[in-house]
């Protein structure tokens, strides 16, 4: 199977607003508890890799999904934050995990 | 009790000591069915060990060095890290090489907050608090605060970018460049640049 078919492709490009599925399955994720349910921009693509969900119950893991990374406001992410409001925090966030900002207001 | 010997502070416990937990009873059986079997030879093991454990920080140094004296090769690592250390003949294997800079206004640290995901083909092996719950928790929770104890306080007109290494990609900081190093050449930077100035925690120190 060619690279070009075996992966999923990217919905996202860099600027766009998106957000991260607020949702709790079982299993082995990439996706930090606590990024879920957040709001952020894409970064940059980092290109498509094998969905570790799928990698660690020893399937192959395709589609390979893109994965992006997103940065986030740190204000955002905790309320008390004593930083800066310009303190940002990047994150690589598989495809499955977003969704556009818009469609989930 | 030998003579030598005859106090009675308390002796810190050997890992030994007690009960090996599930994990290491997983690596251990894992580990001795893999060389009964012959899949590899107990030298190849050792050969292993020996070969993760000698890389050394050195290789992130050649990068952040040549960056600082060159600065089209600074924007093609910049763009692709791993195709920069081809560049520079280092082996890296699989690694998907992200490097992020340093500069004025701008402050990046790498952290792992599920394990302990590291550049090792540049770094070697992380240091023990980088797989620390406590520095794994609150560097994306409080970074000025863990900065600031690591002895690198960030004045507040600069941004604090924090990069969560949580899946296929790896990240070395680019440091500043410190004054009083116009003329350097590439060894000799190289070899001022700190492991923990690399993941962040750090500034490149000015020579003296």
């Amino acid at each position: 199977m060619s690279e070009t078919v075996d992966a999923l492709a990217a919905r996202f490009r860099p600027g766009d607003r998106v957000k991260v599925r607020r949702a709790f399955p079982p299993g082995h994720l990439r996706t930090p508890w606590y990024i879920r349910g957040r709001a952020g921009e894409i970064e940059r693509l980092c290109g498509a890799f094998a969905n570790p969900e799928e990698l660690a119950y020893n399937r192959p893991g395709l589609p390979r999904q893109p994965l992006y990374r997103v940065r986030f406001r740190q204000a955002e992410l905790w309320p008390d934050y004593t930083g800066r409001p310009g303190d940002t925090i990047e994150i690589e966030i598989y495809q499955h995990w977003l969704e556009p900002e818009e469609a989930t207001a | 009790m030998s003579a030598l010997h005859d106090h009675d502070h308390p002796h810190r416990p050997d890992e030994e000591d007690g009960p090996p937990d599930y994990y290491r009873q997983l690596e251990v059986a894992v580990r001795e069915l893999l060389l009964e079997k012959g899949v590899f030879g107990a030298e190849d093991l050792r050969r292993q060990i020996e070969k993760m454990d000698a890389v050394e920080i050195g290789r992130g140094g050649q990068m952040v060095a040549r960056a600082w004296l060159d600065p089209d090769f600074k924007a093609r690592a910049l763009a692709d890290g791993s195709a920069a250390c081809r560049e520079l003949g280092l082996e890296v294997g699989a690694l998907k090489l992200v490097v992020v800079e340093n500069r004025p206004g701008l402050h990046n640290l790498v952290v792992c907050t599920l394990c302990s995901c590291y550049p090792r083909p540049l770094l070697g092996l992380p240091p023990d608090w980088y797989k620390s719950r406590a520095y794994r928790s609150r560097a994306v929770r409080e970074p000025r605060a863990v900065l600031a104890e690591f002895g690198t306080p960030i004045p507040d007109d600069v941004e604090v970018r924090v990069h969560d290494s949580t899946a296929d990609m790896r990240y070395l900081v680019l440091p500043e460049r410190p004054a009083g190093t116009e003329g350097w050449d590439e060894a000799r930077l190289a070899a001022l640049v700190s492991r923990d100035s690399m993941i962040g925690v750090a500034r490149v120190s000015t020579p003296q």
